[in-house]
């Protein structure tokens, strides 16, 4: 197991490198680049060509591509990513004030998700085919399908027609006014959530329905056992062990697909600031949000894989 | 003559699978059977949109700006003085376009990749695999918005990242599929009998992944048709005169929705409707061809409950 975690780490090096690369080139070849940008909004129009040689340099971007790459590489490595292109503020300070607001975001979204998909997924698979049955998957294939920020536009326009209600602004801090930002959070975490919930019910029916049809749960039953235990001891158990490898797949997208909600609803989160930073052209933002999102989806599924060997014995890795 | 005998008795099978699959879906499967009337709905619009749409989707003459529900303009008139009807009927047509054509690009991508990388594994496989880890990595959203700065807003390109993005994402699927079918007897006899390695490939292989692909394909145009709806929302994707439904909620819906909750209100609807089509057409194609699924009710009391009335087990408990 520890030669395992060890491999997959080791693994993880090279990937994180991909991805930064990727990431770092990409953005340098939109169309409409930094330099351009500045160099409209100076207001020079007689000298342009030295103008934008004069921001090339400010910013850093006048030497070949692979030296900024290793350049930057070295500085993250030190904890320091560098500062925006516009402001000049730190990007790692921004992150750390930004960072709360998604992962706030995030786990309440997980949790709503769980509470609504778990209970729906279990009645969805001991009545399969029941009247139950449908309108629980119904409901569940409905949250997917729902654009979420159709719907958001929709909790954020009506309520405000109907019943003058808007969603507050700005930011309130959790240890500030924790009813305040609980108020705050809950809406966008319940859009969310719907949307979590369709993918981790059906994950939950899919494998109670697998396991109910296994020797050990007949066992159960002839054995004379009453439909809860064998439902929430034997089978549940075991049903649950995939369940737990999906929310952890998902807590990535949570942190990067909430830009929409966030959005919309004004919360001031990760997302919001990489949708700002690549209308800016704000390269190193774009690569220090690329960086942390990339780092936290890889170690989210390197343990996923390790809580699966725990929570199922016979799962093994060498 | 035996060789003749095989092709005929192989197409019969292909042309059965798929009518066995439609009656077994239409019999066992009511959600997904609605599924598939709302698909087959969604195409037949997207198909005769200039015979269904009353005006010209981009006629700015039409009604008045803003207006409500009307007799001549059933949902209403948009912020240009367009009839909202017509637009959303070749919203339809948008939808199929890019939910078609994306599924194929990302089905025919992920098949590739998936087969070859199951197939030979290897350092191939190793090292292919670490630009997959890498481009999964890149929350979609994330990948999307910078693959479309990069190559510009249009349908054509909408189309072509969202493909990349599907195809590369699902390969893994199909690899893993691949290095399933790899352990099988089947597979060891062809190679011992020394089938060549296209022949193992088209008909040992291809055959054995085809239920995945089906169901990646089904699901793929669901999310595929969401996610232009969003990135349009975002104004990344398809430019405004082509009527997107997402598009049309991100110009019209979000500036004008207090004046025109109409705006707002319908071509989210009918997105939400149509992806609700598909994902229940996918998940009841998933449930008839996942063979974990097959056979046995695998319920003593589900048994039981299905059994005639009047007869009585009592015995047994």
């Amino acid at each position: 197991m520890r030669a395992y975690i060890i491999r997959r780490l080791l693994l993880l090096i090279p990937t994180l490198l991909l991805v930064t690369m990727i990431v770092f080139c990409a953005v340098r070849f939109i169309p409409g680049s930094v330099i351009e940008m500045m160099a409209a909004q100076s207001g020079e129009t007689e000298n342009m060509d030295a103008t934008i040689r004069a921001i090339r340099h400010n910013l850093g971007l006048d030497v070949p591509i692979h030296v900024q790459y290793f350049r930057w590489l070295g500085n993250a490595l030190r904890g320091d990513l560098g500062r925006s292109l516009w402001t000049q503020e730190s990007i790692t300070r921004e992150l750390f004030q930004r960072l709360p607001i998604s992962v706030e975001l995030g786990i309440l979204a997980i949790v709503i998700g769980l509470l609504i998909a778990v209970p729906v997924g279990i009645f969805s698979a001991i009545r399969q085919d029941s009247i139950g049955d449908y309108i629980g998957r119904s409901i569940a294939i409905f949250c997917i399908s729902v654009p979420s920020f159709w719907l958001a536009t929709l909790v954020v326009v009506y309520p405000s027609i109907w019943f003058g209600w808007t969603p507050p602004l700005p930011v309130i801090p959790f240890l500030q006014d924790p009813l305040g930002n609980l108020r705050q959070f809950i809406i966008p975490a319940i859009l969310l959530g719907m949307v979590m919930s369709g993918t981790t019910m059906r994950m939950t029916r899919t494998m109670m329905l697998e396991v109910l049809r296994q020797d050990y749960i007949r066992t159960a039953w002839a054995k004379g056992l009453k439909e809860q235990v064998v439902i929430y001891r034997h089978a549940l158990k075991n049903a649950l062990i995939p369940v737990v490898t999906i929310v952890g797949l998902q807590l990535p997208i949570l942190v990067g697909g909430a830009v929409i909600i966030e959005t919309i609803f004004g919360l001031p989160g990760l997302g919001w600031y990489f949708v700002d930073a690549l209308f800016q052209r704000d390269y190193p933002i774009i690569s220090a949000i690329n960086l942390i999102v990339a780092a936290f989806v890889m170690f989210c599924n390197l343990a996923v894989d390790i809580a699966y060997a725990y929570l199922d014995p016979r799962v093994h890795y060498t | 003559m035996a060789g003749f005998e095989a092709t005929a008795t192989r197409e019969t099978k292909t042309r059965s699978f798929w009518a066995d699959l439609l009656v077994r879906l239409v019999k066992e499967k009511p959600l997904g059977t609605v599924g598939g009337v709302i698909v087959l709905l969604l195409l037949l619009v997207g198909a005769l949109a200039p015979v269904l749409a009353p005006y010209n989707y981009n006629d700015t003459s039409v009604c008045p700006r803003l207006s409500g529900p009307s007799a001549e303009h059933p949902l209403g008139c948009d912020q240009l003085g367009r009839d909202l009807f017509s637009r959303i009927i070749y919203g339809a047509r948008v939808s199929v376009i890019v939910g078609l054509s994306v599924s194929a690009i990302a089905t025919v991508l992920s098949t590739f990749i998936g087969v070859i990388c199951g197939f030979i594994g290897g350092k191939l496989d190793l090292i292919v695999q670490r630009f997959v880890d890498a481009w999964l990595c890149i929350p979609p959203l994330f990948l999307i918005l910078t693959l479309i700065a990069v190559t510009g807003p249009g349908m054509l390109q909408v189309i072509i990242v969202l493909g990349l993005l599907f195809g590369i994402g699902q390969s893994r699927i199909v690899r893993g599929a691949t290095i399933g079918i790899r352990s099988n007897t089947y597979f060891e006899a062809a190679k011992v009998i020394g089938c060549k390695t296209g022949r193992i490939l088209l008909r040992h292989v291809l055959p054995n992944v085809t239920a995945p692909i089906i169901v990646l394909f089904t699901i793929t145009t669901g999310s595929a048709i969401l996610t232009e709806a969003t990135i349009s929302f975002l104004g990344f994707g398809i430019p405004p005169p082509t009527p997107s439904w997402g598009g049309m909620l991100s110009e019209a819906g979000r500036r004008y929705m207090l004046m025109a909750p109409h705006l707002a209100l319908w071509p989210g609807l009918f997105l939400a409707i149509v992806v609700y089509g598909i994902n229940m057409l996918g998940d009841a194609v998933r449930d008839l061809l996942d063979p974990r699924l097959r056979g046995g009710l695998g319920r003593y009391d589900v048994a039981v409950r299905k059994l005639p009335k009047g007869v009585k087990i009592d015995a047994w408990q």
